[in-house]
């Protein structure tokens, strides 16, 4: 293990049953958690998902950018948003938006203290992975009916 | 508990007067995020779905319904509340994930002015098509 560049992994630090030191991990890391359990994977998924859509804040501004900077600019657009790579990153965006809403409504009502016990967070776990699904089906309804 | 901590008090009294805790700060970043979330619910439902509407429309059909005062408006809030959630949910992810004091602050400082000029970007382009 390589000397501390942090005054906080000082409680972090641990030994194992043969002495040697080891550092505890700091907050839910992927190697520590079943991902496939209901509980932990829709934890980090509504991370990932709130990462993958900031950045997915970017297709929004070039979208602003171009529309108010002129047709040439937003032809650009077109031809990305509708092109094989394009449809393809707006497909995931579509789906990880609405499952980080579905998730965030879920993580609401824990605030407000419905839904904690174990049977209510499985099942809430599994409406929100369907209803992404429905969600997501919506809007490319949407915007196939648009696009005809 | 609370027995306990009238008899021990561990908070001086200025602390217990303006009820913050040591980080000063309280729990401004967390409740602050819940109050964006809420406020994204019906601002996300509609952008998603006018976004999905406006598939394969012309420029000018498009600058058409940004300039709208009704989506104007709505599209700077949108903007304007998601980056300030980007942004305060990112610094969470870095806080969690990050070794070192100048990896943390130099990380959050870093998306936090990112988010900024990025708002001000999508707000500017908003304002010139619609005003």
């Amino acid at each position: 293990m390589s000397r501390n560049s942090d005054l906080r992994d000082a409680t972090y630090v641990g030994l194992r049953t043969d002495g040697t030191r080891i550092l505890r991990p700091k907050s839910p890391h992927l190697q520590v958690y079943d991902m496939l359990q209901i509980t932990s994977g829709m934890s980090i998924g509504s991370r990932i998902t709130g990462c993958a859509w900031t950045v997915g804040l970017l297709l929004m501004v070039w979208w602003l950018a171009a529309a108010a900077s002129g047709p040439a600019a937003f032809a650009n657009v077109q031809w990305f948003m509708s092109s094989f790579l394009g449809m393809l990153v707006l497909f995931g965006l579509s789906a990880a938006a609405w499952f980080h809403t579905l998730a965030g409504l879920r993580h609401l009502a824990w605030d407000f203290g419905y839904g904690c016990d174990m049977p209510a967070v499985h099942r809430t776990g599994r409406i929100v992975l369907i209803a992404t699904a429905v969600m997501t089906v919506l809007t490319w309804l949407v915007a196939i009916i648009a696009w005809a | 508990m609370s027995d306990n901590s009238i008899k021990f008090p561990m908070r001086t009294p200025l602390g217990r007067v303006r009820n913050l805790g040591s980080a000063k700060g309280g729990t401004h970043h967390w409740w602050m995020q819940r109050v964006t979330s809420i406020a994204l619910l019906p601002l996300t439902l509609w952008f998603v779905f006018s976004a999905a509407s406006l598939a394969g429309h012309s420029f000018e059909a498009t600058q058409a319904w940004i300039a709208r005062p009704f989506n104007a408006v709505l599209l700077l809030a949108t903007i304007g509340l998601s980056f300030y959630h980007a942004a305060i949910g990112v610094q969470v992810v870095i806080e969690d994930y990050t070794r070192g004091e100048l990896a943390r602050q130099g990380g959050i400082l870093a998306v936090k002015a990112l988010c900024w000029i990025l708002a001000l970007m999508a707000g500017l382009a908003v304002l010139r098509i619609a005003v």
